[in-house]
């Protein structure tokens, strides 16, 4: 395909950016790293778009490739493309980094010119890890996006800040190194090629398959984080700046799943089949045993980042059930959960900032002093419980339905999230926002400022908008999941 | 009496540096004050090896005094990669000298003898020439160590080095010497060709292999041939530790592969399994006990100590089975690896070599502490230099990694690989902390950074090449590919 490569501006525009605001240098031209980052953001967002708008829904092959010879010593390629899983990825990853440099504003007061070229130079990584069409390419990019998040969570998060940054950094890196044998391994295997897809055409046997099924798998299953291997979560979560918070959780959580379907499910399809009882156990811990340590969290961002486990274990059961729904629900849970999970932590962020306090108890009716936030948090708390015309259902319902057609105790089990989900959302949401003014530091709370109000009224868009009629989601993704399916379901031994 | 006048040609570079050290030295002796001309006499010298090295480059092999000396594109490569980093130790290191007033014509021209030693021992051809060198190379680092007189520390840094040191070249001589026993010859290829025809007894042959590398450990520096590294390179003026954690690295590596690959190589089998044995155990002591490590320079030796034993993981996957298909391969990860290593061995010891100033040197983890609100800049470039060393892309260390490890698993060593990739996990924890001190410490000390241009201008290039040659690390991976393709 010719004409402009516009995968590659989506990875490189950010990062330029995010040079360039480091390039304003000290605290005394904050505004101009403000102004940099909000330019190249939405830059970033612009010509992501077009991947949307010209994407090809008929087809399951990547689209808008690009490829050049970057290290021929190892037959390493520039490979990018994308097709219908990815490429919503890409656009909800360009568009989160601008909610996250408007949420930052005025926040951040210190090393601004960092803080936001940390946020832009993550984005065109991670745009690179949705895009590579190249093991090495891939890894490449999955590795180098944590160095930002470490700076992040270090450098502007809570007082347990460099513990947490460090499990994170330390978490992830172990996992994936592991696959990095793994891609090794298939480099020789397969006569000296990085190339994922024709990784996918490689045949394997059931011992090779098991192997390298496990490497991605501790790669990918912290990366999501799968119980029992997500511990590392909730203290990044609760250390980390607001928008630390929402791009792991909205975009973060988000690359293990996308590895499952980009390297494990084609490359390994009879290892997948073998371990999917394991690995829907584990999805099912998920769901209900992390739903119900949700439920007594006393500090709201460890709430939230345990329902981000609970919900991500939803994408994990929708995958190994191999079937279409469950996969389709599983990916627009992804996106979903994107917009939902975001809105939660940059609601929570609004409160803190206020109150400089995540603990439940110390607030309680703030609906009488806020109540343009309460209404919109109160949205994205129903969304976030999977409420019916909210984006948050209407993946559940998918991934629940395909379930029940796999096997109806799965099915039931995995619906029980419905209450469960509710419950602790909505208690939460009770706790902090209804009932009278316990705390005078409550009754001195002013309402959200326009800035705020525009980037959570966007998401709440979104998360309606997602929620009533999802087909323009699902209609980009039908071919590619189809495709995807019909590999698992051919062995390749 | 017949006498030939040698080939000089292929040695026109060393005796240039030769005839230089003689016209310094006279200068360092009657030129009142010759300290800042004597330094860019050196230079000169550096830039003009450089200059003949490049000119009589003819991508022959060409032997010459006898066939104890060649020339070769190997030798050639590592030869100009050891002035350049020779260069830029004598450039981070001039404003520290001078701050302890121990910058002298002796320290240059102890500089000039070891990079003359080096490339001795990096185009020998005959076992003496390579041990001519390495002595030439070592005695010029004992006395280099021992610069700062007043020091106790450095002076026992010195002592033992050399007791080790001394120990080290004897094992060598001893190993030499079975091996001469054994062959009749002590000419690289002579030996070589010995094996080969089945001339040589193998039991004294065994033996000498044994010594010889254990001798080749204690110069690389591997465990169980390590002790020598922490204290020096704590004891030693940071000035000189960075010169010790250079050049000379590549200088062993050449080594190496003198004497293993083109002396030893019908005995692969049998080195391989000893570099094995070295290789894991340096990569598993070097990771842990760089973690217990509060002074930079030691936890930097640990690091290297690993490092090298990453370096090593690629000479011992070379010969697989008597295929030797993948030697090529594996060589080169192994040289793109040391030079890799070279690369962020200057930097790291050169932002040490920045924090310190007169009466003060910058070692222990908390004299880090918040750089980053001190100078962005510098903080930026040591963080790259650690996150390189711990193999996290986009950086050149991480393709040095996956280069290596490329090679481990063609050779069919998984678990080794997979081994490899646990310690460099257990290595990325004290990197981090590096960073972690730097970005999210606050400072305890606020003195300015008081550096030369030169020097600042030189270490942030430095740090920036460790960027760029991670995102374009091709070129230098066919160097190196390509400089070994004569030799093997």
């Amino acid at each position: 395909m010719t004409g402009i490569p516009f995968l590659s501006l989506a990875i490189w525009v950010p990062i330029v950016g995010g040079l360039l605001a480091l390039a304003t240098g000290s605290d005394r031209n904050a505004s101009a790293a403000r102004f940099v980052a909000l330019f190249f953001a939405l830059a970033g967002l612009a010509v992501s778009i077009p991947l949307y708008t010209g994407f090809d829904v008929t087809t399951s092959a990547m689209q808008f490739v690009e490829s050049y010879a970057w290290i021929p010593r190892f037959n390493i390629y520039y490979a990018l493309g994308v097709d219908g899983i990815s490429v919503l990825f890409v656009l909800l990853n360009s568009f989160i980094t601008l909610i996250v440099v408007i949420a930052g504003w005025e926040v951040i007061q210190v090393k601004v010119a960092q803080y936001m070229a940390g946020f832009l130079i993550m984005s065109g990584l991670i745009n690179g890890i949705f895009s590579a069409l190249d093991g090495v390419l891939f890894y490449v990019f999955f590795e180098a996006s944590l160095i930002p998040l470490f700076i992040i969570i270090g450098v502007w998060g809570g007082p347990n800040r460099v513990y947490a940054a460090i499990k994170f950094f330390l978490y992830t890196l172990a996992g994936s190194l592991l696959m990095l044998i793994a891609l090794l391994y298939l480099f020789m295997e397969s006569g000296g090629s990085f190339n994922i897809l024709d990784w996918h055409q490689l045949k394997l046997g059931m011992d090779a398959q098991t192997l390298i099924f496990w490497a991605f798998l501790a790669s990918f299953a912290v990366k999501i984080p799968m119980f029992p291997v997500h511990t590392w979560l909730p203290d990044a979560h609760v250390e980390a700046p607001t928008g630390g918070s929402i791009v792991l959780a909205a975009i973060g959580l988000k690359l293990g799943a996308y590895g499952f379907l980009r390297f494990s499910l084609p490359i390994t399809p009879d290892a997948s089949q073998a371990f999917a009882p394991m690995i829907i156990t584990l999805s099912l811990i998920a769901v209900i045993y992390i739903g119900f340590v949700a439920l007594v969290q006393t500090d709201m961002k460890k709430l939230v980042a345990y329902s981000s486990i609970s919900h991500m274990g939803f994408v994990t059961l929708g995958f190994f059930i191999f079937n279409p729904l469950g996969m389709e629900g599983a990916l627009v849970q992804m996106i979903s959960h994107g917009f939902v999970s975001g809105a939660m932590f940059a609601c929570i962020g609004v409160l803190y900032d206020r109150m400089h306090s995540r603990q439940i108890a110390d607030y309680g009716g703030v609906v009488n002093v806020m109540p343009k936030f309460a209404a919109l948090f109160m949205l994205f708390s129903m969304a976030n419980s999977g409420l019916p015309a909210t984006s948050g259902f209407v993946g559940e319902f998918m991934v629940a339905l395909g379930a029940v057609q796999f096997n109806f105790w799965v099915g039931f089990a995995a619906a029980t999230t419905l209450i469960v989900g509710a419950a602790y959302t909505l208690w939460m949401y009770k706790r902090v926002v209804f009932g009278p003014i316990t705390n005078h530091h409550v009754s001195e709370l002013t309402d959200i400022n326009n800035r705020e109000f525009v980037f959570l009224a966007i998401l709440a868009i979104c998360v309606l908008v997602m929620g009533i009629y999802p087909f323009p989601v699902t209609e980009v993704m039908h071919a590619s999941v189809n495709d995807l399916l019909k590999h698992v379901a051919a062995s390749k031994l | 009496m017949n006498f030939v006048i040698p080939d000089f040609y292929p040695a026109a570079a060393e005796l240039f540096v030769v005839a230089m050290s003689f016209a310094i030295l006279l200068i360092g002796t009657f030129v009142r004050d010759s300290r800042n001309i004597v330094y860019f006499l050196t230079q000169f010298t550096l830039v003009g090896a450089a200059a003949v090295t490049i000119m009589t480059m003819d991508g022959q092999v060409n032997f010459t005094f006898s066939n104890m000396y060649v020339d070769d594109l190997m030798g050639d490569f590592l030869k100009l990669m050891v002035y350049f980093s020779v260069a830029i130790v004598l450039v981070y290191s001039r404003g520290y000298m001078q701050d302890r007033k121990i910058e002298s014509t002796e320290y240059y021209m102890l500089a000039i003898y070891a990079t003359l030693g080096m490339m001795v021992m990096i185009s020998a051809n005959h076992f003496l020439s390579i041990y001519l060198g390495l002595e030439l190379l070592s005695l010029s680092l004992y006395a280099m160590v021992a610069l700062q007189r007043d020091s106790a520390r450095a002076t026992e840094a010195a002592m033992k080095y050399f007791v080790l040191g001394a120990l080290a070249s004897g094992l060598l001589l001893y190993g030499i010497s079975m091996v001469y026993g054994a062959t009749g010859t002590l000419e690289i290829s002579g030996v070589a060709q010995a094996i080969y025809h089945q001339a040589a007894n193998r039991t004294i042959l065994m033996f000498g292999l044994v010594f010889v590398v254990a001798g080749l450990a204690f110069k690389l520096g591997v465990v169980p041939f390590h002790m020598w590294i922490p204290d020096v390179y704590h004891g030693a003026p940071a000035a000189v530790t960075l010169f010790i954690a250079s050049a000379p690295k590549l200088a062993a590596f050449a080594m190496s592969m003198r004497l293993l690959v083109n002396g030893l190589f019908e005995l692969a089998d049998q080195w391989q399994s000893m570099l094995m044995f070295l290789a894991v155990l340096s990569i598993i002591l070097g990771n842990l006990a760089a973690i217990a490590q509060t002074n930079i320079k030691r936890m930097l030796g640990y690091s290297g100590i690993s490092h090298m034993g990453f370096m090593l993981l690629g000479l011992m996957s070379g010969v697989v089975g008597g295929d030797r298909h993948f030697a090529l391969n594996a060589y080169s990860s192994s040289m793109f690896y040391i030079v890799s290593y070279v690369l962020m061995s200057l930097a790291s010891f050169g932002v040490v070599l920045l924090l310190s100033r007169a009466g003060f040197e910058a070692e222990t983890l908390d004299d880090f502490k918040g750089l980053n609100k001190r100078s962005s800049w510098f903080a930026g470039v040591m963080a790259m230099v650690m996150f390189s060393m711990a193999g996290i892309p986009f950086f050149i260390g991480f393709f040095a990694k996956f280069s290596v490890l490329q090679a481990v698993v063609a050779a069919g060593y998984i678990w080794i690989a997979i081994l490899a990739v646990v310690m460099s996990l257990i290595g990325a924890f004290y990197y981090l902390r590096v960073v972690k001190v730097m970005f999210f410490d606050e400072p305890v000390d606020s003195t300015p950074l008081a550096a030369s241009a030169d020097m600042r201008v030189l270490l942030s290039m430095n740090g920036v090449a460790i960027a760029v040659l991670g995102l374009m690390p091709q070129t230098l991976m066919s160097l190196c590919a390509y400089s070994l393709l004569g030799s093997l």
